[in-house]
């Protein structure tokens, strides 16, 4: 009877992925804040990180126009002059996709985004999710970000979690998909990992799988990053499959986003160093990337409302 | 810049033949600046001796150089003291016991210890650069640990000097007088902060040998101690090389000798004291084990074997030099090792970046560099990775030897630098007989997720100190010193005091 309960389905699933040491990762992670990144190599990163952003409006009161807004940001977050490339993509509920295909166009580097599923719980009907997805896909998302049964993580039901994700994975078809694990809803490292592994298992190379939704208390940080990133890096050198990771929510400034890079050059290395395998979700950071670029450039700080100040008002 | 996203991707997946080679790359994509550290270290062109309060020239009038192991530079010069200079230290040494210190209430020595402590902190910076310029270590070390660890030792002591009465249960403590130290160059400020603060917190006044490579740091910690007011002869400090050492720990006048530095020099010191009623401590040489089983979280436990051999370049007398690690998780650990040890950044110690500095000494360099030619000629199947070392100073790739066995001599001697030695074992009572076949007993770490194989563990390891999923943590109220000839005696903690008192 134990062998089946859920508790020994989880720890099956430990011992088969490994372990996550609390103070020993978060003592690992302290250490990346401790890089001094100047002068060339700050410029770069800056810039690496813009191109990595999604940026994201997830909100009731979401209107075409904010979206419109929105994607001019995305095309040209600042002075064409500073040299600022695109961001990555843009990330908006599904009702607003045709909104942001109308304002970037057919044929545009930026990527749309959905998030899908019936995010941010996935509590609806799976055929109501995917019915969500598909609608998605067909107003023009590129990429759909779904979040997982977290319910079903819990309760141990990791086929049933499976399976859903694999089926979505049929209804994005060329869309890439993003994972999200929603890490403060499974509270332990150990946990992240093992929901890590499970997901990297039905999704296809250059897939994402991202640490939350940016709706639930705590989101990204830099521990939950760590032990996502190591088991993409165990998970590739095991298969040869290159998963892509987004840390989404709670990175606000600059100096935030270098550590996070300083942990992908050091723990997955160069090859992820690009807005194909590392992206970041957030609003309001790519203010702060652009004002320290600005910085950089001209040896003074700008005040805040140099540049569209508040994600609000893109 | 990275290219931005294609436009849209190929529908997958991707065959399994046509899999791409599963390397991690990490190479020059995103080159860190240089980010030196820029405090002022605040140097004299020339040291003298510190004697009687007093900073004095040496009778002999001789001085040598101290350099810069970074880049061979001379950084200051050194008086070297002779027979007669040591002489007046000791006199200095008693006449301030008798007179000063000795009798003094344990309450007002705290407050010189407090003081001395504060203003450590106060010039955290100036001395964490002075360290990192004379020793070679990386300024992360000596600015996050080193200086905040010698100052700890300093409130730790403190706070110890008017509860004294209460550090052996029953029983009266009395100072032992005069004690004579000799201390090594891996960690000069915190060696003098963990011999120096139980020494006086107890009542006894000082003379102190630093090591030759490495004497700024006491010295500059002389002009605190003349800030402090702390009354002449209370600490007194010699430099000079061996023969400074040997007339220090072979004078008549000290009560107690204490030594840290290398098992062979110990030996050497306590045949010349055999026979003379002195009270000694040893701390010596280590070839600790740290021990891998296959439930550990195994990228925690390469974080900690990493900081096990290569914090201060391997030059740790508790440095986990000999990785035990699991037959059925030895491949992984490895290759988890290898992909850490790419991501090591060795160079110029004053770059905040830099996790691996110099070596201290063109001798060390030497010698470590023969004893890894004598590990390849054995066979062992070494690992360096392809970083660039500056072209001036002394520097030393961090090195992995694997397969290797324990009658190979990499694996028996302490080679005090950045070389790791791996061995498997198969069982617990295994790696507990192989950790345990060795001269040394200074520390060992152990890692698993099994509560009872760690207590097991710690209970059957002929180690003075053992970790547990951790490694090289240090705190002024934990004793720490060897078994067998890893020495004896115990610094740190109430244990530590007790080897700086005599019980009445």
């Amino acid at each position: 009877m134990l062998a089946r309960s859920p508790q020994a389905a989880l720890q099956r699933l430990f011992d088969e992925v490994g372990t996550v040491d609390q103070i020993g990762i978060e003592e690992r992670v302290a250490k990346y804040g401790t890089r001094s990144i100047k002068k060339a190599a700050k410029v770069w990163g800056l810039k690496t990180a813009v191109s990595m952003v999604d940026l994201t409006t997830l909100e009731g009161k979401d209107t075409p126009g904010k979206v419109a807004s929105l994607c001019q940001k995305a095309l040209q977050p600042h002075d064409p002059e500073l040299g600022v490339p695109r961001v990555a993509a843009v990330c908006v509920y599904p009702a607003m996709v045709k909104h942001a295909r109308k304002a970037l166009g057919q044929d545009t580097a930026v990527r749309i985004a959905s998030v899908a599923t019936a995010f941010p719980s996935g509590q609806a009907p799976l055929k109501t999710r995917l019915a969500e997805v598909k609608a998605a896909v067909a107003d023009g998302a590129d990429e759909i970000d779904m979040v997982i049964n977290r319910g079903a993580f819990l309760a141990g039901e990791f086929g049933e979690m499976q399976d859903e994700i694999a089926a979505v994975v049929q209804v994005c078809g060329d869309a890439t998909l993003k994972v999200i694990l929603e890490v403060s809803e499974l509270e332990t490292y150990d946990n992240i990992r093992a929901a890590s592994f499970l997901a990297m298992r039905v999704i296809r190379p250059g897939d994402f799988i991202k640490t939350s939704t940016g709706k639930t208390s705590l989101n990204a940080t830099l521990g939950n990053n760590q032990v996502m990133i190591e088991a993409i890096r165990d998970f590739y050198l095991d298969t040869g499959t290159a998963i892509a990771m987004k840390p989404a929510g709670g990175i606000r400034t600059a100096k935030q986003a270098l550590t996070f890079l300083v942990a992908v050059k050091e723990t997955l290395g160069d090859a992820w160093l690009n807005n194909r395998r590392y992206r970041f979700g957030a609003s309001s950071l790519l203010n702060d990337l652009v004002r320290q670029l600005e910085k950089e450039k001209t040896g003074a700080y700008q005040a805040p409302y140099y540049f569209s100040e508040a994600a609000e008002s893109y | 810049m990275p290219a931005l996203i294609a436009a849209k991707k190929s529908s997958r997946p991707a065959s399994r033949s046509g899999r791409p080679a599963t390397e991690l790359i990490f190479g020059d994509l995103w080159e860190f600046d240089p980010a030196p550290e820029s405090a002022d270290p605040k140097l004299k062109a020339r040291y003298e001796l510190f004697i009687d309060g007093k900073f004095v020239a040496p009778k002999g009038g001789r001085y040598f150089d101290s350099i810069n192991p970074a880049n061979e530079q001379k950084l200051a010069e050194i008086a070297l003291a002779g027979p007669a200079d040591v002489d007046a230290a000791y006199a200095a040494a008693k006449r301030a016991y008798e007179g000063v210190w000795g009798k003094m209430p344990g309450r007002e020595r705290a407050k010189y210890l407090y003081r001395i402590a504060r203003l450590l902190q106060d010039r955290a910076r100036e001395f964490a650069v002075a360290e990192t310029l004379d020793g070679g270590k990386p300024i992360k070390e000596s600015r996050d640990f080193d200086v905040p660890m010698a100052a700890a030792h300093f409130f730790y002591h403190a706070g110890w000097a008017d509860k004294l009465d209460y550090v052996a249960p029953g029983r009266r403590v009395a100072p032992l007088g005069v004690v004579g130290q000799v201390i090594p160059w891996n960690f000069p400020l915190l060696m003098c902060a963990w011999k120096l603060a139980p020494a006086l917190a107890m009542g006894n006044t000082v003379v102190l040998k630093p090591a030759e490579t490495t004497s700024i740091s006491a010295l500059k910690l002389a002009e605190i101690f003349q800030d402090a007011g702390l009354p002449p002869g209370v600490v007194n400090f010699v430099t000079g090389a061996g023969d400074v050492g040997a007339a220090v720990m072979n004078h008549p006048t000290p009560a107690k000798i204490a030594f840290t530095g290398s098992t062979e020099v110990g030996k050497i010191i306590m045949r010349g004291l055999a026979g003379t009623g002195k009270k000694m401590t040893m701390e010596l040489g280590g070839k600790a084990a740290n021990i891998v089983f296959d439930d550990a979280p195994l990228d925690q436990a390469v974080e900690g074997i990493v900081n096990g051999i290569f914090f201060n370049q391997g030059h740790v007398c508790c440095a986990g030099s000999r990785l035990l690690v699991q037959e059925s998780v030895a491949a992984k650990v490895l290759a988890k090792l290898k992909n850490r040890i790419c991501t090591l950044r060795v160079g110029d110690p004053m770059d905040k970046n830099t996790d691996i500095g110099a070596i201290n000494s063109r001798e060390q360099l030497d010698k470590i560099a023969a004893l890894v030619a004598v590990g390849v000629k054995e066979g062992n199947e070494m690992f360096q990775p392809a970083c660039k070392l500056p072209t001036k100073g002394f520097y030393f790739r961090p090195t992995i030897f694997s397969g290797v066995s324990m009658s190979s001599r990499v694996a028996r001697e302490e080679i005090f630098g950045p070389v790791l030695s791996v061995l498997t074992f198969r069982t617990v009572d295994e790696a507990i007989e192989k950790a345990n076949n060795t001269a040394y007993g200074l520390s060992a770490g152990v890692w698993t997720d099994k509560g009872s194989r760690i207590l097991k563990m710690s209970t059957e390891l002929k180690a003075g100190v053992v970790w547990a999923n951790t490694y090289n943590k240090f705190d002024p109220s934990s004793p720490f010193g060897g078994f067998k000839e890893s020495g004896f005696g115990r610094e740190g903690g109430r244990q530590g005091l007790l080897d700086y008192c005599k019980l009445v």
